[in-house]
């Protein structure tokens, strides 16, 4: 379980480096990130250091975020290592909005964020399966 | 239900026309007599001052355009001398030559004694406290607002526009519970509470007059449930007066028309024939007390109706429907007439989407093309990008449906489409023609 903060970006010059200037000064470290995009607008997806004050600093710039439930999945770090994890996942018919990479590694795992349908079914079919995730105040702190 | 002036607000309808046929007749009169440009304009048609023997014969008068004002700029339509002139209004002049007004001390008392009824009317007193937050200046809005609160005997707060953290923050201090501003105005000032942590039921304000600019139903409820408030439409131009032309009363059926100093007529943009009652077209208003600036039928190019049926308030004054657009406010889209009230209908029927939009009209090739701008809140924003190109889709069918034309909805980042603190730009229209 971990905070993701989301932004809602239009496609305009600058914008991007406006957030990330935010958050640097604010001296909130960004460990995660991806966009999607479409022709006109964008979303950025942010796992921070502080998502409660990367929400507050954001908004106090008249940016339009939100806080996201998300999961960061330890994946292992080897070929067909998140293969395995996503076959089990589907198995379970458990359906994903969507994935990206974190940077950075826990052991000898890499780190996966995963935006799920229903995340304490997810939760719980980890658990079973013995999928290992992390518990957010050590995502921060990675 | 308490009236300012009930004898006029309440006059029998014929004895209403009665007093606006001799009133019509002294100002068509004086304005042949006195203004060579309307003199000219009705030897052309062939009509004279005793042409006009009943109230009907008003439809046998030229009317008078925003261009006549402007062609005889700056004072060439006064009939009065300057030195009984004592005080102008102008317009900013942002679209031509502004176009100038004047006032006898006379026309100001006439101005000051409407605006006291429409304050009456939506329910203030001498017991109120009344935020004028309609730019002083030049601007009629103001000053028009300022001295019918006065006359009303309220206390004024003379804020003008603009500086809206202090706004507020007057609002709160001196217990305000009347506001006057355009409605875009009123929308921003919520916004600007929220940002400071103000609860507007915590606030004195019971209702607000809010006029200058079209306004839709949807709009009005908005403003009622965000400031809550009771929302009232007030209509006027300066070319006519200034605001007080019209107001609602509190069943909100409609403003009624001050019809002992104005005649109201209903005409059809293209043709120029005078409509029915009750069937939409341009308001054109005939000033029958003026004494500086006598205007004789005014194409308002405001798009509305008339009921003349007397109002369950006991008023008998004709009125008009809240007015749904400008005959050039309206943009026509491949053949189609659409205006931003139409559109903030729309969206204001929609979840969490909030009335801050722009149309951007262009022409592709030679296809024109709407793009509707609409600001993502909080409310409506989701991470995942199958919601929000939905939320897109679902924004431009419904407009779709209601205009009757394609629209491509274009989602902006939050407060990004400017606030205006006096009346609010809904259109960009890129065509060059």
């Amino acid at each position: 379980m971990a905070k993701q903060i989301s932004v809602f970006l239009e496609n305009k010059v600058g914008r991007l480096a406006h957030v990330t200037r935010v958050l640097g000064e604010a001296g909130i470290n960004i460990r995660a990130l991806s966009i999607a995009d479409t022709s006109d607008f964008g979303i950025l997806r942010l796992i921070v250091s502080d998502p409660a004050k990367a929400y507050q600093v954001l908004k106090d710039a008249r940016f339009t975020v939100s806080e996201t439930e998300v999961i960061a999945v330890q994946v292992p770090d080897s070929p067909g290592g998140l293969a395995s994890v996503l076959e089990q996942m589907t198995e379970q018919e458990l359906s994903i909005e969507y994935l990206y990479a974190f940077l950075g590694t826990r052991g000898d795992d890499a780190l996966v964020i995963f935006k799920v349908e229903d995340i304490s079914r997810a939760r719980k079919i980890f658990n079973e399966k013995g999928i290992k995730f992390l518990d957010e105040n050590t995502l921060y702190k990675l | 239900m308490t009236y300012w002036d009930k004898e006029k607000e309440c006059m029998p309808r014929e004895q209403l026309q009665k007093l606006q046929l001799r009133r019509l007749q002294e100002t068509v009169y004086r304005a042949y007599a006195f203004v060579p440009a309307y003199k000219e304009k009705m030897d052309q048609v062939g009509v004279k001052p005793e042409d006009i023997k009943s109230i009907e014969d008003i439809n046998k008068l030229p009317f008078t355009t925003k261009q006549d004002l402007r062609d005889n700029y700056p004072f060439g339509l006064f009939a009065v001398p300057m030195s009984d002139v004592v005080r102008i209004h102008s317009s900013s002049g942002t679209t031509g030559k502004p176009t100038v007004v004047g006032y006898t001390s006379k026309d100001i008392d006439t101005w000051a004694e409407l605006m006291a009824r429409a304050l009456y009317c939506a329910g203030a007193s001498k017991h109120s406290v009344v935020q004028v937050s309609y730019g002083y200046g030049l601007f009629t809005g103001g000053l028009g607002a300022h001295y019918g609160a006065e006359r009303v005997g309220a206390s004024v707060i003379p804020t003008s526009g603009g500086n809206t953290h202090r706004q507020i923050m007057l609002m709160q201090d001196f217990e305000t519970t009347e506001l006057m501003c355009t409605p875009s105005y009123a929308l921003f000032m919520y916004e600007v509470m929220r940002e400071m942590g103000i609860d507007p039921s915590d606030l004195k304000l019971r209702a607000g007059i809010f006029g200058a600019e079209p306004w839709s139903e949807n709009m009005r409820r908005e403003i009622e449930n965000k400031l809550k408030i009771d929302a009232y439409d007030i209509y006027g131009l300066s070319e006519i007066i200034g605001p007080g032309v019209a107001i609602e009363c509190n069943r909100k059926a409609g403003l009624h028309i001050g019809e002992d100093h104005f005649i109201p007529e209903i005409i059809d943009p293209e043709t120029c024939e005078v409509l029915s009652e009750g069937e939409e077209g341009e308001l054109v208003l005939t000033t029958i007390t003026k004494e500086a600036l006598p205007i004789i039928r005014y194409r308002t190019r405001d798009l509305t109706t008339l009921n003349m049926e007397r109002c369950e308030c006991g008023r008998t004054h004709a009125r008009m429907a809240k007015v749904l657009g400008r005959s050039d406010d309206m943009v026509i889209i491949r053949g189609v007439n659409v205006f931003p009230s139409m559109v903030e209908s729309v969206l204001l029927n929609i979840p969490g989407v909030e009335p801050h939009y722009l149309l951007v009209v262009d022409r592709k090739g030679n296809l024109d093309e709407l793009e509707v701008h609409v600001e993502v809140s909080e409310q409506v924003f989701s991470d995942e990008v199958r919601k929000m190109e939905s939320l897109g889709l679902q924004i431009s069918k419904e407009l779709e449906s209601a205009l009757g034309i394609a629209v491509r909805v274009r989602l902006v980042e939050h407060k990004t489409i400017e606030r205006s603190e006096g009346k609010a730009k809904r259109v960009i229209d890129k065509r060059n023609i």
